[in-house]
């Protein structure tokens, strides 16, 4: 008998951008035309190799067989040699692009070999899109355990002990949120997943939502049952539509199998989810500003308290997860709460997933324990090209730091990377080479806080602006030594007086350049100019200082179209 | 014989009233029924905000606020290609912005505005989540990864040479 084979050719966003799809075309026409039985193609997420810039890629299963980089034509070589013939074809395995080594098997990339994947387990091994491959490996097993075997409060109790937190970069323990929203009396309760994953330079959400969001699906649905929920809102970012796309398959696919509507596999437990497509503003991941905008408003935040917990969508209360946190759940449901706070630290338990980029050979998604030293995740990323040396790593994005090369051994772990004036983040980890420039890194996240900044309270509107200016000041070789104080004092300010997250956490990048970068603002002060060479260039496009003016008659100056939706003034 | 812009306003309203009824029941249906309506016209013009203000509820100033708070939403026409550089991290640190640059210089307009034959708008955008390919540029919904200033120019011709306006 021939072995059944399964060609999974990964659709995630840069692989679909590198011509997967005339590749899954040309692996279609020669599979039909040669008749193979045995053989079934899918499309899957990201097989995790860290090599999404040499994309498109394929895996043969069941043996893990692994091409890469390779176009229609090597799909008629592979389908009529490997596929028919039995001979995996040599020359077209993937080929490491530094040591030129060849890897037949996916697992034998190292990227992948030193990860430890929970959040990704199913990606790349599943075809997003048929629901039966995520119930194949054990999907929607969770789910009819919780709902045949357990009350609410275990659930709760269950996810309370495996020590899980908020994988949204504030680190808030999930049991806790889902205690405080059960507690609260109400006929109607929400469940929403925060999928406004809008930190520049993360993907992990995207990833995961792109290849297994049946785990996310899954873990809502967990989520419901635990604080009280019949409905839940999937919120996703409009920059995300193959995203959507996956999701709303999944949705319907579950709908259909039982696992979401009314009286769940009998139960009497009912549930179901809509999608909520973002608008493009990114303190709609705030989480009360997120609820303005499902609820139809423009997207600004309110103090709290009141919590979510107690006054969410429409008053009443409501739970909001990250993805990757929901994706968690179903897995520490199957295999305990022990499980997986054994993985991570005692504080920091399981797993962190970050999408490494940068200046690193390998760019993509990382998944490993908690505890992980940073230096070890830039190693499994296979360190800095062309013989350079690292200079920072900056985890968190805009709401995040840089840290110094000899700070690397910091592991990641919520309080550990705080104390160092960074942030475990959403899953951005930006890595840096020589060739940056430190003070361009804090003007870029600055810039990009203010256009960013919903403008309702003066701290951040103003402040955010402020900064941009002076840093603008300093890029281009204008500023002087009072600068950096006023900078201190500006940042200061915004942090402690600004009314939600955004304008609490966007002075960090410029807070940890000054602790550990405070050479390079001296440099450009002292020189007259951008040492590298870099700040001139970045700053003649987003302008800062010099940019468009405020006009009078309320409308900003440019043309068509043009307001300020176009950068800070 | 009726003059064009009633026309118009004939066309907005079958359209509007198409998209309204597809949310009819909807907890929230504001910004769906912009969105829908942006996708069927390609900006949300005001006769459309006037109607949508008639059947939900929301003052046209508060249907304003919404659509200026938004980067998604726009009150003006955009060009019938949009072309948007990636304003994410890894795009930035890898060359975004020289890409940016050029493409002012070839379309002769700056990010947020459209070429006046509303032939092209140009754009940025947030982080697509492509960074393996950085620096992004995204041509309509096709993400275009590792572009270079000669890349993008190139790439700008053979559309010009397929598709002439």
């Amino acid at each position: 008998m021939v072995t059944p084979h399964r060609v999974l050719v990964c659709h995630e966003t840069p692989c679909v951008a590198r011509g997967a799809v005339g590749l899954h075309a040309a692996f279609r026409r020669e599979i039909d035309r040669l008749g193979l039985d045995h053989v079934s193609l899918e499309i899957s997420g990201c097989h995790g190799h860290g090599l999404c810039s040499q994309g498109p890629s394929v895996v043969v299963e069941p043996s893990g067989f692994f091409y890469n980089g390779i176009q229609p034509p090597d799909a008629e070589v592979i389908v009529r040699e490997h596929l028919s013939g039995g001979r995996p074809v040599q020359h077209l395995f993937h080929r490491d692009p530094v040591t030129g080594r060849t890897a037949a098997r996916y697992a034998d990339v190292d990227f992948f070999r030193r990860q430890r994947r929970v959040a990704l387990r199913n990606c790349g091994r599943i075809n997003p899109e048929k629901i039966e491959h995520y119930v194949d490996r054990g999907g929607y097993g969770a789910l009819q355990l919780v709902l045949s075997t357990m009350r609410p409060e275990d659930v709760i109790e269950l996810v309370e002990d495996s020590g899980l937190r908020g994988r949204g970069g504030a680190g808030f323990p999930t049991g806790r949120k889902w205690r405080f929203a059960r507690r609260s009396s109400s006929d109607v309760k929400y469940v929403v997943c925060n999928a406004d994953e809008g930190n520049p330079g993360a993907f992990t959400d995207r990833s995961v939502l792109e290849g297994d969001p049946h785990a996310v699906v899954e873990g809502m649905i967990i989520a419901g049952y635990a604080v009280g929920a019949r409905r839940g809102y999937l919120y996703i970012r409009a920059e995300y539509p193959l995203a959507v796309r996956r999701v709303q398959k999944a949705i319907e696919d579950a709908r259909d199998k039982g696992f979401l509507g009314s009286d769940l596999l009998g139960s009497g437990f009912s549930f179901d989810l809509e999608i909520k497509e973002g608008a493009g503003a990114f303190v709609c991941g705030e989480e009360t500003a997120l609820l303005a905008s499902i609820q139809s408003r423009r997207g600004m935040p309110r103090p709290r308290p009141p919590f979510p917990t107690d006054v969410g969508l429409g008053g009443k209360p409501t739970v909001i997860n990250n993805v990757k946190t929901l994706a968690f759940v179903p897995v520490i449901v199957d295999r305990g709460p022990g499980w997986f706070s054994s993985l991570g630290t005692p504080q920091s338990a399981g797993t962190a997933v970050f999408a490494l980029t940068g200046n690193i050979r390998y760019s993509g998604l990382v998944e490993v324990p908690m505890g992980t030293p940073l230096a070890e995740i830039i190693d499994i990323g296979g360190g800095i090209p062309d013989g350079r040396k690292v200079k920072a790593v900056h985890t968190g994005g805009p709401a995040g730091g840089s840290l110094p090369a000899d700070r690397l051994d910091a592991p990641v772990d919520y309080e550990a990377l705080q104390e160092l004036g960074s942030t475990m983040g959403s899953g951005g980890m930006l890595v840096l080479d020589e060739d940056a420039c430190m003070v361009d890194v804090a003007r870029f996240f600055m810039d990009f806080a203010c256009s960013e900044s919903c403008g309702q309270c003066a701290p951040c509107r103003l402040g955010t602006g402020q900064m941009v200016r002076i840093l603008t000041r300093i890029a281009t070789g204008r500023g002087a030594r009072e600068d950096l104080v006023l900078l201190r004092e500006v940042a200061d300010t915004v942090k402690h007086a600004s009314l939600c997250g955004l304008g609490q956490t966007c002075s960090n990048p410029v807070l940890a350049t000054l602790e550990y970068f405070k050479e390079e603002y001296l440099a450009h002060i002292r020189e007259g100019k951008c040492p590298l060479g870099v700040c001139e260039v970045r700053a003649s496009v987003r302008p800062g200082e010099q940019g468009r003016e405020f006009q009078p008659g309320g409308l900003p100056a440019g043309g068509v179209g043009a307001n300020l939706k176009g950068g800070c003034p | 014989m009726r003059d064009n812009s009633e026309l118009i306003t004939d066309i907005y309203r079958s359209i509007v009233r198409e998209v309204l009824s597809d949310y009819a029941g909807h907890q929230w249906p504001l910004i769906p029924v912009l969105q829908k309506t942006q996708q069927r016209i390609g900006y949300i013009p005001p006769q459309c905000v006037r109607l949508i203000s008639q059947a939900l509820g929301p003052s046209p100033v508060e249907i304003q606020g919404v659509i200026s708070f938004y980067e998604q939403l726009r009150d003006t026409p955009r060009g019938r290609t949009v072309i948007r550089t990636c304003r994410g991290t890894a795009c930035h640190v890898r060359g975004g912005p020289e890409v940016m640059i050029r493409l002012r210089d070839i379309l002769q307009i700056s990010e947020g505005e459209t070429t006046a034959d509303l032939a092209y708008s140009l754009e940025s955008v947030a982080c697509v989540g492509a960074c393996g390919l950085a620096p992004n540029v995204l041509v309509d919904d096709e993400v275009h990864g590792r572009m270079t200033p000669q890349k993008i120019e190139q790439l700008l011709q053979d559309r010009e040479e397929e598709e002439p306006w």
